[in-house]
């Protein structure tokens, strides 16, 4: 009963989600990729940083380490799966998720505190929350922007896997209250399963109360059983 | 090593004989048209502050990649399979492959 947290080289938001799941009560270790997956692994964290120096693309070499077939393997089988920052664009380079994250619009690294628009409440994810309610995180990133064909995030909407959209204090998306440029503001989706998410900005450091907001606890509560 | 055209091509009616060939195989990866490119933008208004005058700038990724093939043919596709699976991606690139031998 264990969420492993999977650390690339270059990863370093694998102890931000160790001390936060601990926090939560949730059993959680961190797994060197070329050890692979442990047995008894009943949850998966791919965390933020930057793996494999943002080498070609963000998380493209990452995404292609062969823990990630057994991840995919086990994101299959319904093992909850969460992509974080640097672990999203790992998540949607590997096929977990649809589309791409990208260069800011900024074209410039942007750290600072965001909110976002909970757009179902009725996954692990977002249990805790309320479907429209507004929860307030940190971005750390400068490769964010979420592409996409217009046609493909058409369907992605249409399916309900727009799991978290960037918006206004009030709930309202806007270009000023969207921090990267992101397609229809989307900050976080659904993959095939409702058990795979991947998202940009980072619910573990919104989870311990020494540190600031703790409304990023909900999503990792995902991970209980 | 080299061959000439008749070496080779009396070298590929021996049976089990395989000719290599060496060739480059360059790759280019770019943004799909209509997909924002920040990073080509600034540049291009960096150029626009030195005094250049220019519509529009885009970027692309070049990757040479030198391989020995038994075929100019089995060159451009085992470069078009690395385009596929791993130097392009193709939610927002295209990219092409010319080869050559070298």
């Amino acid at each position: 009963m264990t969420v492993s947290i999977v650390r690339f080289g270059g990863s370093n938001c694998d102890r931000d989600a160790e001390r936060a799941l601990e926090y939560l009560g949730i059993d959680a270790e961190i797994v060197w990729h070329e050890d692979g997956l442990p047995a008894d692994t009943t949850g998966i964290v791919l965390p933020g940083g930057f793996s494999y120096g943002d080498y070609l693309r963000a998380g493209a070499m990452a995404a292609r380490s062969p823990i990630m077939a057994e991840v995919r393997e086990a994101a299959a089988d319904g093992v909850p799966v969460l992509g974080v920052c640097n672990g999203a664009q790992v998540g949607c380079e590997a096929g977990l998720t649809e589309g791409a994250f990208t260069t800011n619009e900024s074209a410039r690294f942007q750290c600072e505190h965001v909110h976002l628009r909970v757009e179902r409440a009725d996954t692990p994810w977002t249990a805790a929350y309320e479907e429209g309610e507004v929860i307030e995180v940190p971005i750390a990133h400068g490769e964010g922007r979420y592409e996409i064909a217009d046609d493909r995030l058409a369907d992605l909407e249409d399916e309900g896997r727009v799991l978290f959209r960037y918006c206004d204090a009030d709930g309202e998306t806007s270009p000023e209250a969207n921090p990267n440029g992101s397609k229809h503001a989307v900050a976080g989706v659904l993959g095939e399963r409702d058990t795979v998410a991947v998202l940009m900005p980072h619910p573990e450091r919104a989870t311990l109360p020494d540190i600031g907001p703790t409304d990023g606890q909900g999503v990792l509560c995902g991970f209980e059983q | 090593m080299y061959y000439g055209a008749k070496a080779k091509a009396f070298l590929s009616t021996v049976a089990g004989y395989q000719v290599m060939t060496a060739y480059t195989a360059t790759v280019t990866v770019r943004l799909k048209r209509g997909v924002l490119d920040p990073e080509a933008e600034t540049t291009a208004q960096a150029l626009e502050r030195l005094g250049f005058e220019l519509e529009e700038l885009r970027s692309a990724d070049r990757f040479e990649v030198d391989l020995e093939a038994e075929s100019a043919e089995a060159a451009r596709e085992r470069a078009d399979e690395m385009a596929e699976r791993l130097l392009a991606n193709p939610t927002i690139h295209d990219y092409d492959v010319e080869v050559a031998e070298r």
